[in-house]
């Protein structure tokens, strides 16, 4: 891996602001979760998967959000075995996390169809 | 996840764990979790053909900035940030700071005991002849809570605004203390006495949050506060319980009686510019604390569910019926003030993210079994009502033991279902956060509607 490589991976996650990346956390865990219990490796995975990789998160933040939700009594935590044999916390998404998905999809859909709204205009002017 | 047969590449990860784990925000779960992390990202990008130097390098890298990652942490632990918020400070602010606070703490007790002899001065003196002077009783918030709530506002750096709103708030407090033309040592006298102090501790942690009421954790950390202080007092009482022993005894020796300088001074001083100085040592020393107030929840919830359930168990063997006097009443509310006490205490004193244990099982019996007994006594409470009509005592009484009976009843509830796994503990962590308003707004109509509703009497 040279330098210039390195700086592509970096490079990538830029493309979405930091802090758009940050309030877009918490919907896209919760769904991720509602899809099927899953642990922290699996989730940014799927996070890469679904954005085409426009979406990198720094890996380690993906951790604090997800405690800040079982605090918050959205996910539950249980550690289990893995398949190589050491301990894996596995997140299990809660009625009231399902309930704060449903009021975050409203909001973000409140969001996305006002730009829409004002972005159809100026393409119509 | 898996272990790697390179063994330089195994080096290189117990050296990161090792970097980690010496941050104080990361628990070693959250280092096992992260390392999990690490290491089934080296399985993805080894097996995609980097060797395991350029793994480890590109692996480490999208883990992110370690102390950002720490900040995010501690933001969302924020009670692993208690402890840091005294001890992390201390490296680079400079000494003298430390010196100010300590002058501004002895200067605030000195404040508090000169404020309770103030009164003496327009007639309100206390003679150890005769019984005590209400007066103070229904005025001794109002010496301490507002030189404490200064220290913090001091502390915190808050604004003039929000010191205005609460001076205001303590002034009310005054007003209503003092306005109302009660005959001597009338039932609600002593309720507001009693009541008091309660509305007015809200205003107290207004100003030990400042301004973060409504943040996370913010309230759980004044809860915290509250225990750790009584703790504090309680020891020094002690102190001074044993200096007043030997007072007695040595003065004696030379027949002279102290007794005014005792009762007069002594006590009354000390005993308001403790509160003051115990408030400064939960802030100064907190990790020495932090490690008691476990192994304190862990000494009473056994001791208390024992009691409880002995009691029980005799009240049915034996069948006797519980005779409802005032004491009674009283101590009952008192039992369920001590078991939601122990409940919130316990509950900061935990690591909410821990499974449920053994002990967690011996709090749920303690809620049941008080609320058994209470649920008994509540019946009694409610026949000699019916009896004898409605008195301001019987009312607080009765108000006291629902409000604590619907914190308990859903406390257990919340216990129950944490202990199946159907709910996590923050579920009730935010429940007693929620309720604690609601004591001192209780405590608050205790004081401004009773005296005038029930004529003063």
């Amino acid at each position: 891996m040279t330098y210039i490589e390195l700086q592509c991976i970096r490079l990538l996650r830029m493309d979405v602001g930091k802090d758009l990346v940050a309030a877009s956390a918490t919907p896209l865990v919760l769904a991720i979760l509602a899809e099927g219990d899953s642990y922290g490796y699996a989730i940014i995975k799927r996070v890469a998967e679904l954005s085409g990789g426009h979406l990198q998160w720094t890996d380690g933040m993906l951790y604090p959000v997800l405690h800040r939700l079982e605090r918050q009594g959205y996910v539950a935590a249980k550690w289990d075995a893995s398949e190589g044999g050491r301990r894996r916390k596995y997140y299990r998404i809660t009625k009231e996390g399902r309930a704060e998905l449903a009021s975050q999809r409203q909001q973000w859909k409140a969001v996305d169809g006002t730009l829409r709204g004002i972005w159809m205009q100026a393409c119509a002017v | 996840m898996t272990t790697f047969a390179d063994q330089p590449l195994e080096d290189q990860i117990a050296e990161w764990r090792a970097y980690v784990c010496r941050r104080k925000a990361l628990h070693s779960p959250d280092v096992e979790e992260l390392e999990g992390h690490l290491r089934d990202q080296l399985v993805a990008l080894t097996q995609a053909g980097l060797t395991g130097d350029e793994a480890f390098l590109v692996a480490v890298k999208r883990m992110g900035s370690l102390d950002a990652l720490s900040r995010e942490f501690a933001r969302a632990h924020s009670e692993r940030l208690w402890k840091q918020l005294v001890i992390a400070p201390e490296t680079d602010v400079p000494t003298n700071t430390r010196r100010d606070e300590l002058v501004v703490v002895l200067s605030l007790a000195a404040a508090a005991a000169v404020a309770t002899k103030v009164p003496a001065l327009f007639g309100h003196a206390i003679n150890t002849n005769e019984d005590f002077p209400l007066f103070y009783g229904r005025n001794a918030s109002l010496f301490v809570f507002p030189l404490l709530t200064v220290y913090f506002m001091w502390k915190r750096r808050s604004d003039r605004v929000r010191g205005l709103w609460l001076a205001l708030a303590f002034a009310a407090g005054a007003v209503l203390a003092n306005v109302f033309p009660f005959p001597s040592r009338s039932d609600t006298e002593v309720l507001t006495v009693l009541h008091l102090p309660i509305a007015l501790w809200l205003i107290v942690g207004f100003a030990y949050l400042g301004g973060r009421w409504f943040h996370d954790g913010g309230r759980m950390n004044f809860v915290r506060f509250s225990g750790e202080l009584a703790i504090y007092y309680v020891l020094i009482a002690l102190g001074g319980f044993v200096a007043i022993l030997f007072t007695f005894t040595m003065f004696r020796a030379i027949d002279v009686k102290p007794d005014w300088f005792v009762g007069g001074w002594l006590i009354p001083c000390g005993a308001a510019g403790a509160v003051v100085i115990a408030s400064w040592l939960v802030e100064a020393k907190q990790s020495v604390i932090e490690n008691m107030a476990p192994v304190l929840t862990r000494v009473f919830t056994p001791l208390f569910t024992m009691l409880l359930l002995l009691f029980l168990a005799t009240m049915v063997w034996t069948g006797s019926p519980i005779n409802v006097k005032r004491e009674v009443l009283i101590g009952f509310d008192l039992l369920l003030a001590v078991v939601v006490g122990l409940v919130l205490f316990s509950a900061s004193a935990r690591d909410p993210q821990a499974p449920p244990n053994f002990f967690d099982g011996l709090q749920l019996a303690l809620v049941v079994s008080a609320l058994v007994v209470d649920g008994v006594a509540l019946y009694a409470i409610a026949a000699r009502i019916s009896e004898f009509g409605l008195s301001p005592n019987r009312m607080a009484a009765l108000g006291e033991n629902i409000i604590l009976l619907a914190n308990l009843t859903w406390s257990a509830w919340l216990y129950a279902r944490f202990l199946r796994h159907r709910s996590s503990f923050a579920m009730l962590e935010r429940w007693q956060i929620a309720y604690l308003p609601v004591f001192s707004v209780w405590a608050a109509v205790v004081v401004l509607v009773f005296p005038p509703l029930f004529g003063y009497r």
